[in-house]
């Protein structure tokens, strides 16, 4: 399974045309599809390794939700990107899948707030539990006050 | 596709669920401001220094009392990022501040001085005052490298308390990123004069509560 392969492949059953890197393939999968693609790379494209899961806030366009996982026997590194609406937090939880993405969706759910539908255990994970915001999103200001000390 | 609940981790929140951190709360809460017995200690103080002749006897008393603090000042080991390692040098073999009676003490119930040398974070905020609450009086903290002063680089980050002088008092600051340990030496002289100087009871202004 090299890159072209997987990109056709991709593109066969999710009607995307993927962006090429080296070995890397990008493919934008819909929200709806999200588990189903990951869950299909894993045993098709044998994308048994999840190296990690974020998001991006693209401010009035929404969070994307961006996860890497990984071929190791043949070098082939899948990236995965979907985009929620403006407004809409929800996003599909890849812990099925993946057991190793419990505390990536963590951590994202710490930072950008997207709740992971499916998630076992889903709190905060690196910042304290009565934290209030999301502090990586572009409109969290950095000066929100965190009685008593600031 | 089933997805199996995780082992049970530690509970949120952590610390309501451990007993004795509870107990100390509950006797920190009960427990009247300011220092008890170096208030009777001080009162004392004033009325033999205000008989004749008796001002004599408190200056000398004083000044025995403040070298023997000012000459075994012991710190707690408490390190939280990377001036840590300064400090550790600092009482390493090279510099070895114990030839100025320092030892670096792994409880803060016998401690006289808390170095906070590193960044403050908001969550680590709470047990640095715990500990600080924990310390005997009288009590000293030297605030040790550009984010325990101020924030340093991390100021306009969203986690770090500004300054560590807005959980505890603090009476020297040394600047650096990381402080030399030559600096953080001077600090602990400039520390040390300080004590020397200090005066009967063990008050000191409460940190201001902000927020």
């Amino acid at each position: 399974m090299n890159p072209t392969d997987a990109v056709s492949r991709i593109r066969e059953k999710f009607g995307v045309g993927p962006a090429v890197d080296g070995a890397t393939v990008t493919a934008v999968v819909p929200i709806e599809r999200w588990r189903e693609a990951a869950d299909w790379a894993k045993s098709t494209l044998g994308c048994r390794y999840f190296n990690w899961l974020s998001a991006i806030d693209w401010k009035t366009d929404g969070l994307e939700v961006v996860c890497r996982i990984e071929n190791l026997d043949r070098g082939l590194v899948v990236m995965l990107r979907t985009r929620l609406v403006a407004g809409e937090t929800r996003c599909p939880s890849l812990v099925p899948v993946y057991r190793g993405a419990d505390w990536m969706e963590r951590e994202c759910y710490d930072m950008f707030g997207v709740v992971f539908d499916g998630h076992p255990d889903l709190r905060r994970i690196l910042l304290s539990q009565d934290w209030e915001g999301y502090p990586l999103r572009k409109d969290y200001a950095v000066d929100t006050p965190h009685a008593p000390y600031r | 596709m089933e997805v199996k609940p995780p082992v049970p981790q530690i509970p949120a929140p952590v610390w309501g669920d451990i007993k004795d951190l509870q107990e100390w709360e509950k006797y920190r809460q009960q427990r009247t401001e300011g220092d008890q017995t170096s208030n009777t200690l001080a009162s004392l103080a004033d009325a033999i220094h205000h008989m004749p002749g008796g001002w004599i006897v408190v200056t000398t008393t004083e000044k025995i009392f403040n070298w023997a603090r000012s000459s075994s000042i012991w710190p707690v080991t408490f390190g939280l990022a990377c001036c840590a390692i300064e400090m550790m040098a600092t009482f390493a073999s090279r510099f070895d501040v114990e030839r100025f009676g320092m030892v670096p003490w792994a409880s803060p119930r016998h401690s006289d001085l808390m170095i906070v040398s590193g960044t403050v974070t908001i969550k680590m905020a709470p047990m640095l005052k715990r500990i600080y609450d924990q310390m005997p009086d009288p009590k000293w903290v030297v605030s040790m490298g550009s984010c325990a002063n101020s924030g340093g680089p991390f100021r306009h980050g969203y986690h770090v308390v500004k300054g560590v002088d807005r959980v505890v008092p603090v009476d020297v600051y040394v600047p650096g990123c990381p402080p030399t340990p030559d600096s953080l030496m001077y600090g602990l002289l400039r520390l040390q004069d300080q004590v020397a100087e200090f005066q009967k009871s063990g008050r000191k202004p409460a940190p201001t509560q902000e927020g």
